[in-house]
């Protein structure tokens, strides 16, 4: 590692080749694409939600599937969006040396990294509003606050398509991801108040959830999906956007290092 | 600016170059200048540095030392912006799986900033310089191996390059693959762009190149035309001899040759005249022998040595 590999990016809109290179592959694979993103969180929130809910009484005030939607909303676009930067960027960088090649033009890493940054959190956006979408035709959320909920849907998106990156940077191989699903993206979504309030969760449980990017973003999406204010908006917007930018610069150090040696 | 000397421009300037990986010294203090309209090579053996040097001289990685300008600027600070004006045939190709012959050109020509109709305006041009004209739409799974390399070859075209850097460009094909991207690499020497290939194929250089350097352990250790370095290093005729007993026999064409190396089961016999060492065969029916001009391979293994590098 040297010091030219710490060096902040030099940000252009050049992203946007490398961008529109995954848009024109997707293109060609959409329609099963979006379905497979679709039909889990879909199962899970109706298996979950009409299932556990048959015996639960309102949560929060509310029935447990308009509970668990806006958390599914904000969790299904972080399996989207690591999914994206972990196996399919995995694939791009290592398998098919599809980087290599756009390097070798006048691209920079930063461009190939954000593109794939940007392209990730395009995925997981379009599997959270469709989502949003379906939950709000259902009657579970109020189309109300259906801006700021994108807003929070991409946020979401860039915070662990950054992280993805950044394990993407590190793996030798596909089977490293398994590790990063396990520890890091499942547990996370179980404390961070997706499947249910973490006010019963011990202390230290749900310290460790208040660092984490999910614990802010279903804190955002909960109350705007049932037409409600969020309190503390700032901070649960900060915890992402530093996420995201933090991910962004450790991908690229730990890319260059990678790749650029 | 393009600086310039008496023989015309140079493309590409190499002073006083180092890498270094953990201990290892891959790229161990080299110098060297392309100038423009040439084929330059960079031969060598496994693991001598050829690699290591094209990607110094893209700017893809830093050296530890020494100074590099590509088309005029300094590399690896302005790398980026001298790339707009080089084209690039890796080692192994990495066409895009997902997408046909046409929209890998397409892809690849956005990443230089070209407009969608410039490239389109190019394509059939370059399809037909890869020899697919009629499979523009067809699959990359469908191409041959040397169709793949022929399209790869296109692709570092479509910028409309000063210098194409490729890095054995033939490496893996058959003959009748390898003759047609031969052609193609003369026809764009006449078109007057410069070529920067590495190989070990001493053919393909002594065809292709008008000068190159031989490198090993990352050092140059020879630096020529493919004919002055034959001429230089070795005598002009070679004869090859095996066969039972040879051993005995080579001891007694000693003094006839300038030089008798022996490798395995073979002596090889390097004279300026070759006549008394033929003669003294026709005594030795046992003996199989090949007399041949002095090649570049023999200039190559003369310098670098004949054991293995793996």
């Amino acid at each position: 590692m040297n010091a030219r590999h710490f060096a902040l990016p030099t940000l252009s809109m050049r992203f946007v080749h490398v961008w529109r290179r995954n848009l024109l592959v997707w293109r060609k694979l959409a329609i099963p694409s979006m379905l497979g993103n679709l039909a889990d969180p879909m199962i899970f929130l109706f298996g979950l939600g009409y299932g556990l809910g048959a015996m639960m009484p309102a949560v929060q005030g509310v029935p447990y599937i308009a509970f668990l939607a806006g958390g599914m909303v904000v969790s299904s676009t972080m399996y989207a969006a690591t999914f994206e930067a972990l196996y399919s960027a995995f694939s791009r960088m290592h398998q098919q040396k599809t980087w290599e090649g756009i390097l070798n033009a006048p691209i920079l890493l930063e461009d190939v990294i954000l593109g794939e940054l940007v392209w990730a959190t395009t995925k997981a956006t379009l599997s959270g509003v469709a989502i949003l979408a379906v939950v709000t035709v259902l009657g579970f959320a109020t189309p109300k606050f259906a801006l700021p909920l994108l807003f929070v849907i991409v946020l979401t998106g860039l915070a662990f398509a950054a992280l993805g990156l950044a394990m993407n940077a590190l793996a030798p191989n596909y089977d490293f991801f398994m590790y990063y699903f396990t520890l890091v993206i499942t547990p996370t979504s179980l404390i961070s108040g997706v499947f249910f309030p973490i006010d019963q969760l011990p202390a230290a449980l749900h310290w460790a959830a208040s660092i984490l990017p999910l614990y802010h973003a279903v804190a955002l999406a909960r109350p705007l999906m049932l037409g409600e204010v969020p309190s503390n908006i700032l901070l649960h917007l900060a915890v992402p956007v530093i996420y995201a930018c933090v991910g962004f610069y450790v991908a690229l150090v730990l890319t260059r290092r990678r790749l650029l040696q | 600016m393009i600086s310039r000397t008496e023989g015309g421009s140079i493309v590409l300037s190499v002073a006083g170059l180092r890498k270094r990986y953990g201990g290892e010294e891959v790229v161990a203090g080299i110098d060297f200048e392309v100038q423009a309209g040439e084929c330059f090579g960079l031969l060598g053996p496994n693991g001598a540095g050829k690699t290591t040097t094209l990607k110094l001289a893209l700017g893809l990685i830093d050296p530890d030392e020494g100074r590099i300008r590509l088309l005029g600027r300094p590399v690896p600070e302005e790398a980026r912006e001298a790339r707009q004006k080089v084209g690039v045939v890796p080692q192994f190709d990495n066409l895009d799986p997902d997408f046909t012959a046409s929209e890998n050109l397409q892809v690849y020509g956005r990443y230089f900033g070209l407009k969608k109709s410039e490239i389109e305006a190019r394509i059939p041009q370059l399809l037909e310089f890869a020899g697919i004209a009629n499979r523009g739409a067809g699959k990359i799974q469908t191409l041959s191996g040397g169709m793949k390399r022929r399209l790869t070859l296109a692709r570092a075209l479509v910028n409309d390059p000063e210098v194409i850097f490729m890095d054995e460009p033939t490496t893996g094909l058959d003959p009748q693959a390898r003759h047609l991207i031969w052609e193609r690499l003369k026809r764009l020497k006449q078109d007057g762009k410069t070529l920067l290939l590495t190989t070990h194929f001493m053919e393909e250089a002594e065809r292709l190149c008008s000068r190159l350097v031989i490198m090993d352990k990352g050092r140059i250790i020879a630096l020529g035309s493919p004919r002055e370095l034959i001429s230089k290093h070795i005598e002009p005729n070679v004869v090859e001899v095996h066969g039972p007993g040879f051993e005995a026999w080579t001891e007694t064409v000693r003094k006839l040759a300038a030089r008798v190396e022996i490798a395995g089961e073979t002596a090889f016999c390097y004279a300026i005249d070759e006549e008394p060492v033929v003669a003294s065969l026709k005594s030795q029916p046992q003996l199989t022998y090949l007399h041949r001009p002095a090649n570049l391979e023999d200039v190559f293994l003369k310098l670098t040595g004949r054991d293995l590098r793996d």
